[in-house]
């Protein structure tokens, strides 16, 4: 990879600067430093370097302000800091960190803005160092957008290696040494005679020490942990059944609630009858809360049961009841009143459509659940001047603001544990779980409150994947792909999801709209990319590779069928137009592992898709066989180039894992409305893959991009068009809907 | 009612019908076991009841009484891990772990019956246990591993 930290360090600030002011926080706004969001708590004898390490005598923690939900987020973050800081797994604890607002994510501002990931020019630097600095003011403190690695590969290395030089310059003090003649190991630092001071027994006399702040990062040479393949920090824990969730935490003298909030997601609560619940066996409260019913009770399970025994008269969804008037408001959004953006509009495109042979087709992509395997739950107890909360969450400040405004306390007087999570996808950007458990828990004041949501009220009030629709175009002439025109009109997911937060949308075009379609790196006679904003329908939210998921789809399963008309070698055709090195070797990666062009039986078809999302170029092959009983997935070939990999096993077992998700939910899953409610209650109408599905799927990293970027969602979007683009090649068929198992059966 | 879970005997006072997964986690604080489903579609209470995997979701408490209840905890611990265990680390198949314990606890019972399984027999055995993070890969190599482990081969 080349030159990474130089191009790290001009392209985000935030380490070098960050140490100047003294303790590690003086750049993380604009203007004035952010408060050093340890220092509250810091006990007798510890020293704080900066927000990311702590030290004691007793003990090291590594402080992860990304939180983890089974991507391996508390590892990696801990692995950086160790790297520079000489310590060995084993030797510290990792702490998700108390929400600060110190810890805003730069990366995901980055990713906010109308640019390429590629583009460095000039202005393209302007316009992300201007969002940079408005996440800098929300303190945005969020776990998405697969960037908790770009967000933390150059800022926590930074902090392990002012920590390791401030603990030498305390050790030289204390030992009467020379800076010079010291050297760290193992959490140690060695003074000259061979004589091993552990870090703990340094912290007293480091806290009294300005921290160096000169220091240089390691060259890729001398790492010991980057790029070779750790043992995740939580694996013996996950193996054993002792990791401690979420929904697991029990804080004492708490209390079990469950909920009933009107189906259609929004909707009122025009009255209810609770008395069959109220006299049922350890039922302790009933509780109106905003749009349904809490029941509170000395058992999970009962109060799922009582809850179940109320009688509601629920108001009308604010959204179209029918499915078909979904559809339909997509359908007629590709007018000039709906257009957001045009995001790119190469050559002449109605001159090259007319000089050619072109054709149309139209795609489409439903809501989609998030529906991890942990249901949603909350602990809060509200007491006169604040709260307490327990829970597992993306976005720390927003739970934390939240709570406060239905608590009536300033954010500073919510204590906020985050806790580690059973997956995601994006569904814990939400936090109306953690609205509710507040709500209950004024009712209830100084008595902690567990909420947990059973799995047919997370379906219900699950804010599914955006549904959209994709209008495309095309042309091709003398055996090539001359002409490409992709419209794409879907709700915006920003508004929607802002529309639950203290926040105002963003200026200027949802990105989202476009994600995945506008940014391939193709070079064509004419290419044009329009993004038309439909109004909102049903409440929407992020969901893993968001706006890409649905428009990695259309464009490139699309660009398959101009590929095929023209006559032209898929993989040959897409690596023709490509005008961007990385992404090309990505290609001809996949195009090698699958030994793409060699014969395939009869009844089996390969199919290639390449998308770019999260600034990731990632390429699949698939392979397929169209047996009696319907398709069946045999073989999934992928590569990523992510700049650096950092954990390679992580990086093996995240690929794998994006590609079932995106395979699965491609293939049998939508959530679909009637009478203004999910028709989908529980997995067994919305299913994901399943085992005996599962395909061989091989993965290749590389590490070609100067830029290090994250993994957990780019392998998503080019799932579903290379199994689209499979399924043709061995069945003539066109896939352009999903699920695919709507217009094909799979074994 | 009495139960036996994990070696230790409790005395509870549980509704006959209250299913045995919500026995466990709110009346006996065991946490091992989760709730994923509520209705048997994925997997994540599995639990054993003299040996066999169930789901603890759907057998209710009565079922369960005065049986030998295991969970992942009682399967094996920090010092004495089952060869499961010892797999599913070596191979580090967790992601987000949430279904683990149930794939654990389904992985287990099925090689006490099928000590030398073939690839088509670990997907059927497997399938009724859904993990949304898409960790069947190295589910699959694991539970190669720990035939192996449990044949004194590995």
């Amino acid at each position: 990879m080349a030159d990474l930290g130089k191009i790290a360090r001009r392209t985000f600030l935030v380490g070098s600067v960050s140490i100047a002011g003294g303790v590690a926080f003086g750049t993380y706004v604009v203007r004035k430093p952010h408060a050093n969001p340890l220092k509250d708590d810091l006990g007798e004898g510890e020293a704080t370097f900066n927000p990311w390490v702590k030290i004691s005598d007793t003990g090291i923690t590594l402080i992860a302000p990304h939180v983890d939900l089974g991507q391996g987020g508390a590892s990696v973050q801990a692995a950086l800091i160790a790297e520079e800081m000489d310590l060995d797994f084993g030797q510290f604890e990792v702490s998700f960190g108390p929400p600060a607002a110190a810890y805003y994510n730069a990366a995901l501002a980055e990713e906010a803005v109308p640019f390429l990931s590629t583009d460095t020019s000039f202005q393209a630097n302007m316009m992300r160092g201007v969002m940079t600095s408005a996440f800098k003011l929300l303190g945005a403190q969020v776990t998405g957008g697969s960037s908790t690695v770009p967000d933390s590969f150059e800022k926590l290395r930074l902090a392990g290696a002012v920590a390791r030089e401030t603990l030498k310059k305390a050790a030289a003090k204390e030992y009467k040494a020379k800076v010079g003649d010291l050297s760290t190991e193992s959490g140690h630092v060695i003074l000259p005679d061979g004589q091993r001071i552990p870090y703990t027994s340094l912290a007293a006399r480091a806290a009294k020490t300005k921290p160096v702040t000169n220091v240089d990062l390691r060259p890729e040479s001398e790492w010991r942990l980057i790029g070779k393949p750790m043992e995740r920090i939580d694996i013996v824990a996950k193996s054993t059944g002792t990791v401690r969730y979420g929904i697991d935490v029990n804080v004492d003298g708490m209390v079990h609630a469950a909920v009933k909030l009107n189906p259609r997601q929004g909707g009122a609560l025009n009255g209810f009858d609770a008395s069959k619940a109220q006299a049922m066996r350890g039922v302790l409260e009933i509780v109106p809360i905003k749009n349904g019913v809490a029941v509170v009770a000395d058992n999970t399970w009962r109060a799922f049961k009582a809850a179940d025994a109320i009688d509601f008269d629920w108001g009308p969804a604010p959204y179209p009841a029918e499915m078909d008037d979904h559809w339909a408001t997509l359908s007629q959004s590709f007018g000039e009143e709906n257009l957001d953006s045009v995001w790119r509009d190469d050559g002449d495109l109605d001159d090259e459509l007319a000089n050619a042979t072109s054709f149309q087709a139209e795609y489409m992509a439903p809501y989609v659940a998030h529906q991890p395997l942990e249901p949603i739950s909350a602990i809060v107890r509200a007491d006169d001047d604040g709260a307490e909360v327990w829970v597992g969450t993306q976005m720390p400040r927003f739970v934390q603001t939240n709570v406060a405004a239905i608590v009536g306390c300033d954010p500073e007087d919510v204590v906020l544990h985050n806790q580690y999570v059973g997956g995601s996808f994006g569904h814990r950007l939400e936090d109306d779980h953690v609205k509710a458990c507040a709500e209950i828990a004024v009712a209830m004041k100084g008595t902690p409150v567990k909420v947990t949501y059973s799995r047919e009220e997370d379906f219900a009030h699950d804010f599914p994947r955006q549904i959209a629709m994709g209008r495309m175009q095309g042309a091709h002439k003398d055996g090539q792909v001359s002409a490409l025109d992709i419209s794409i009109a879907m709700p915006s997911v920003t508004d929607s999801q802002t529309s639950r937060q203290p926040l105002e949308a963003p200026p200027g075009p949802d990105s989202q709209i476009a994600a995945g379609a506008w940014n391939l790196p193709y070079t064509l006679p004419a290419f044009r990319m329009s993004a038309y904003k439909a109004p909102p329908l049903a409440p929407i939210s992020s969901w893993r590779s968001v706006g890409a998921s649905t428009n990695g789809f259309f464009a490139d399963a699309f660009l398959d069928e101009l590929i095929h008309e023209a006559g032209a070698d898929q993989l040959e055709e897409r690596l023709r137009i490509m005008n961007d090195d990385v992404s090309r070797k990505v290609l001809e990666a996949v195009g090698e592992m699958s030994n793409w062009g060699s014969s395939l039986p009869k009844g089996r078809g390969r199919g290639v898709a390449f998308v770019r999302s999260f600034g990731v170029p990632c390429a699949e092959v698939i392979e397929v066989t169209d047996t009696p009983n319907g398709i069946k997935v045999d073989k999934v070939f992928v590569a990523a180039d992510v700049g650096k990999v950092v954990d390679p096993i992580n990086f093996d077992n995240h690929v794998k894992g994006a590609v079932v998700w995106g395979l699965g939910h491609a293939m049998n899953c939508e959530i679909t409305y009637s009478d203004g409610m999910a028709q989908q209650s529980n997995y067994h109408a919305h299913e994901g893959m399943r085992l005996y599905q599962c395909p061989e799927i091989l993965v290749q990293g590389l590490e070609n991009g100067a830029k290090i970027r994250g993994i957990g969602e780019p392998p998503v979007p080019p799932a579903a068009p290379a199994l689209a683009n499979a399924i043709f090649a061995a069945t003539g068929k066109r896939l352009r809907e999903m699920p695919f198992n709507k217009h094909a059966k799979f074994v | 009612m009495k139960m036996n879970v994990d070696g230790t005997s409790y005395d509870v006072d549980v509704e006959d019908e209250m299913p045995l997964l919500w026995v466990l986690r709110d009346e006996l604080n065991i946490k091992g076991p989760k709730y994923g489903c509520g209705i048997a579609q994925c997997g994540a209470c599995t639990v054993h009841i003299d040996g066999l995997a169930v789901r603890s979701c759907s057998i209710p408490a009565q079922l369960a009484a005065d049986k030998d209840i295991t969970t992942i905890e009682g399967l094996g611990n920090d010092e004495t891990r089952h060869a499961v265990q010892e797999a599913w680390i070596e191979h580090q198949v967790a992601q987000c772990g949430y279904c683990q314990s149930g794939q654990i606890m389904s992985a287990a019972s099925f090689l006490l019956l099928n000590p030398s399984p073939t690839d088509d027999q670990i997907d059927q055995a497997m399938s009724a246990n859904l993990c949304r993070c898409g960790t069947y890969p190295r589910i699959r190599e694991a539970i190669k591993t720990a035939a192996a482990k449990l044949r004194g081969e590995a």
